[in-house]
């Protein structure tokens, strides 16, 4: 562990701060487009941060102080898993203190702690927001724990950097295994962001809303900071799915400082991709009854599990 | 140590000051006062005493001990190792949160005398301690059976209650039986050569018939107290009968002292191992945590709820132990280190949440008279500390890192993982489904406790009673945050306790738990490359993060705060009532897991002036196991009782029968 490891990690991570809105605003741009809408700025994220910022905050008369401090806890651990995930590097000294399990550990703690959250106010629409991500929660974290599993069977480590240090340095040929966990992956990232086919992330006031449910009663800088927590999110599962399924161009371990820029450059042209990809499936797919959910996810699992046991029994 | 006298000596004294205290609490059995004040904060001190002398002695070699008294030529033997003092300790830390709870807890009331409580107590912590020090059959069934009986007083300590009698009765009766397979047990270890101490039993030579069977019945009777499916019916009945100090007891001490049973007579008594074994205790112990959290998601009682989740945590345990059986079978004993490391961190784990979590339930019932979920709610406001040390008991239960929960968790995961290696492909490939069940459990753990805690301490209260509540005391705070402490505690620093486990495990297989890099603060089982895990420095970034975010934001934008009635969309008549109560809340996973439910439902029609919506869950291997066994031992019964109708001269008839068909035989 060097200046320049803990250097790159810092970068890192301010590096995930700073770009997630924009990743978010890139999504909800390319989806008006394909939606043959007029779209919003690409900016537009940063916008309603800073103006939730700015605003004064409205709290319910009994709002306890979990309901509080949760945005604060929500945000804090979004920017660990930013930390966790290479995404330009693989020398994270981080990488050593938390592992896959860990991270979805990390993810875990953030839903309890936003279920609590909504719950605290007792209103029907919190509590009801409360369950529902905890269903979604309980069927994708197995889902994201198998495919963690699978990748970690390839190289036999569960600690990230290591898994993306070896995966870079296979060439380029198709494992089964890995394509089932991308797929599976892929669901999961769908069902955990509150996208579409799960959950709608535009929508307001809509009986068969998950994520929005939840938050109905933040204003302000809690409402902010759990803005810029979802798309921290939603960033850390595009860098988790890069560096599990794609993940070319990211630095080596004995990499000289240089190769953080093409490694940098190629992190921005992945995202634009699959903001674009993300946009098409939501775009072509239609909202799933609720009830539906835990079948979408136990395809998930299902094809999770599958990848793990082909990579067990073929070896692939 | 020397200077001090043995430990083992230290461990019998403190058993006999449990049971002196006992007696005491007889002297005045009414006072409150003396009772609470007195007695049970020195039987803390005794579980302080206990835990202290069992960490100095752990890595000592094991020493025995033969008391004089006993049968004739049979006199107790006694004996202390490092499984007995990790199990020790483990009982010494945990029953003195319990103890200093329950001085303030205990208050007159209709059911058993504060005296005859204190008495049972003090009975229960002497009987586990000396179940752990126990070193032959005999000595170990008097203690097991003095066990049982005084938990069974203790359930049963509001007897005017008929529900509660019928609890206690049950919980006997499966215990009984589990005790029967015990003894039994012990009969086929001795191995021909009739002697009882478990050093025979060591040298025992069975075959491999035998053994197995020693294992089955092993498996059948510590899986009675354990409360594995189908044997855990007692448990859900028990837990909520007895008062919560109690209930903190039996679930986070006393199912313990059944692991420890298992793992005495599989890897200290029995020789030999066979792999199989080891899956049935994977499957076994994966089914019953499966089957305990899914029941657990639709309780509507708060301690029923932990009960069945004192049933998923068992099931982990079994399964980790199952694991170490299968991973010492196949000769590899490093893995089996680390599986049985994990089985035995989470029995800590759990004894710590687990009893944080019913004594909280303790004061909750204290401070509102209600168990029923859907009564409750909103006591965060009223019951701060309560809540507080109860959201540390219910994140950690739900294997949140950086807290004691997640480490055996993540320690499990790493030994079903790394399994390649196992030389039978399918075992090979069963073992990883095995860690998707255990991941399932895990995160339907994480549900069921936001149920727990988001119903009980969060919202708005659903009665108005419930305005009138008030925190726990101090005492019971102090019990709450011992507890609590050993939670954070465990989850942060949990390489100490490695030196602990490596100690159990040299004792038990021969080889010490590997720490790859030692450090006091990276976690690395198998190799630093593979996993590790660093819990605090882990914690140490969450705090930073989250008080950098908190700081930052609130120095640039200070905005004023106001408070306001909810929004919730603009609907101005909110209640109470239309929060989600805990029926709400386990519908989907009802949905999701029906075929394991037996449910009634009373659905209301769209045109009931005043609707009524009732369901009422059911476990059905009741209806599936034990009703039609009840019956057909009722029908055993009357046949039986023909035989008998209280005529002397019939009876005179039996025994003239009787007697010639002996002479028959004889002659």
């Amino acid at each position: 562990m060097n200046a320049i490891d803990v250097l790159t990690q810092v970068v890192e991570v301010l590096i995930a701060i700073a770009v997630a809105p924009l990743y978010l605003g890139w999504v909800n741009q390319c989806r008006a487009w394909l939606q043959n809408r007029n779209a919003p700025p690409l900016l537009q994220t940063y916008r309603l941060i800073r103006k939730l910022l700015h605003k004064d905050a409205v709290l319910a008369t009994h709002a306890s102080p979990i309901f509080r401090g949760v945005p604060y806890v929500l945000f804090g651990t979004m920017v660990l898993v930013a930390a966790i995930i290479p995404t330009i590097s693989v020398d994270l000294p981080f990488g050593r203190v938390a592992d896959a399990i860990a991270l979805v550990g990390l993810f875990a703690t953030a839903r309890v702690a936003i279920a609590l959250a909504a719950m605290d106010i007792g209103t029907a629409f919190g509590s009801l927001g409360a369950r529902r991500e905890m269903l979604i929660g309980f069927l994708a974290e197995p889902a994201l724990l198998m495919v963690f599993f699978t990748t970690s069977l390839l190289v036999g480590s569960t600690a990230l950097p290591a898994t993306v240090a070896a995966l870079v340095q296979h060439e380029l040929a198709i494992y089964p295994s890995l394509a089932f966990a991308a797929v599976a992956f892929l669901m999961v990232l769908l069902a955990e962001n509150a996208r579409i086919p799960i959950d709608n992330p535009a929508t307001h006031l809509e009986l068969t809303m998950i994520h929005e449910a939840m938050v109905l009663e933040y204003s302000a800088r809690h409402l902010a900071l759990i803005e810029w927590a979802s798309a921290l999110k939603l960033f850390n599962y595009a860098c988790i799915g890069f560096a599990l399924f794609v993940p070319w161009g990211i630095a080596g371990g004995d990499a000289p400082v240089t190769a953080l820029l093409p490694a940098t450059v190629l992190l921005a042209a992945k995202l634009l991709v699959a903001g674009s990809g993300l946009a098409l499936i939501e775009t072509v797919s239609a909202k799933l009854r609720i009830f539906r959910a835990p079948e979408f996810l136990a395809t998930a699992f299902l094809l999770a599990v599958l990848g793990m046991l082909i990579r067990l029994l073929l070896g692939s | 140590m020397a200077a001090l006298g043995s430990p083992i000596v230290w461990f019998l004294a403190v058993a006999l000051f449990w049971f002196a205290l006992g007696v005491l609490g007889l002297a005045r059995s009414r006072s409150i006062l003396y009772i609470g004040r007195m007695l049970f904060p020195l039987g803390a001190v005794g579980g302080l005493v206990l835990a202290a002398v069992a960490f100095g002695a752990i890595a000592s070699t094991p020493e025995t001990l033969v008391l004089p008294i006993g049968l004739p030529d049979l006199p107790f033997h006694l004996r202390a190792d490092a499984l007995t003092c990790f199990f020790l300790l483990l009982l010494g830390t945990v029953a003195a949160g319990i103890s200093i709870f329950a001085a303030g807890y205990f208050r007159a009331g209709t059911g058993s005398t504060p005296g005859l409580l204190c008495l049972q107590y003090h009975m229960f912590l002497a009987s586990m301690t000396l179940v752990l020090l126990a070193d032959d059959a005999y000595a170990f069934m008097v203690a097991w059976e003095t066990m049982a009986l005084s938990s069974y007083f203790l359930v049963t300590s509001q007897h005017r209650v008929p529900e509660i009698r019928r609890a206690g009765f049950l919980y006997l009766l499966i215990a009984h039986v589990g005790a029967i397979a015990i003894l039994l047990c012990f009969g086929v270890l001795q191995g021909g050569s009739w002697q009882f101490t478990f050093d025979a039993m060591r040298t025992a030579n069975l075959s491999s018939t035998w053994a197995t069977i020693a294992f089955l019945l092993a498996t059948f009777g510590f899986g009675a107290k354990a409360g594995l499916v189908p044997l855990h019916v007692w448990l859900p009945e028990a837990h909520p009968a007895a008062p919560s100090p109690v209930s903190a007891l039996m679930s986070g001490v006393m199912l313990k002292t059944a692991v420890y049973g298992l793992l005495r007579v599989t890897f200290d008594l029995l020789h030999v191992q066979t792999w199989w074994w080891g899956l049935l205790l994977v499957g076994l112990g994966l089914f019953t945590a499966l089957y305990g959290v899914v029941f657990a998601a639709v309780q509507t009682d708060m301690k029923r709820l932990l009960a069945h989740s004192s049933i998923e945590n068992i099931g982990i345990i079994f399964a980790a132990v199952g694991l170490a059986i299968a991973f010492d079978a196949y000769q590899m004993p490093e893995l089996a280190a680390i599986a049985l490391a994990a089985g035995l961190l989470h029995c800590l784990n759990h004894a710590y949440f687990k009893s944080l979590l019913f004594l909280a339930t303790g004061s909750v019932l204290h401070a509102t008279g209600e168990r029923n979920l859907g009564k409750l709610g909103g006591l965060a406001r009223r019951m701060p500390w309560v809540a507080g040390l109860a959201l540390i008991g219910t994140a950690a239960i739900a294997g949140l890192p950086p807290l004691n929960g997640f480490v055996s968790e993540w320690l499990l995961l790493q030994a079903f993982l790394f399994t390649p290696t196992v030389p039978q492909p399918f075992v090979n490939m069963l073992l990883p489904l095995g860690a998707a069940l255990l991941v399932l459990t895990a995160a339907l753990a994480g549900y069921v406790m936001v149920k727990f805690y988001g119903v009980i301490f969060l919202g708005q209260p659903r009665e108005p009673k419930l305005e009138q509540a008030h925190d726990a005391g101090r005492l019971e705070r102090l019990g709450l945050l011992w507890l609590a402490a050993g939670c954070v505690l465990l989850g942060v620093l949990p390489v100490p306790v490695f030196a602990l486990l490596s100690h159990v495990s040299e004792f038990l297989l021969d080889t010490p738990l590997a720490n790859h890099t030692p450090s006091l603060w990276l976690l690395a089982p198998i190799s630093a490359a593979r996993a590790s895990y660093s819990p605090l420095i882990f914690f140490v970034s969450i705090l930073l993060v989250v008080a950098i975010a908190f700081v930052v934001v609130r120095r640039l934008y200070h905005g004023r705060v106001r408070r306001a009635p909810p929004w919730d969309c603009g609907y101005p008549a909110l209640t109470a009532r239309m929060q989600d109560t805990a029926e709400g809340f386990g519908q989907p996973i009802r949905q999701i897991f029906e075929s394991f439910f037996r449910m009634t439902r009373e659905l209301p029609s769209p045109f009931d002036a005043r609707p009524h919506y009732r369901v009422q869950v059911a476990d059905r291997l009741w209806h599936a196991l034990y009703l039609p066994l009840a019956t057909a031992v009722q029908r055993t019964a009357e046949l039986v009782g023909k035989l008998q109708h209280g005529r002397i001269a019939t009876y005179l008839l039996y025994s003239f029968v009787t007697l010639l068909v002996l002479l028959m035989i004889v002659l």
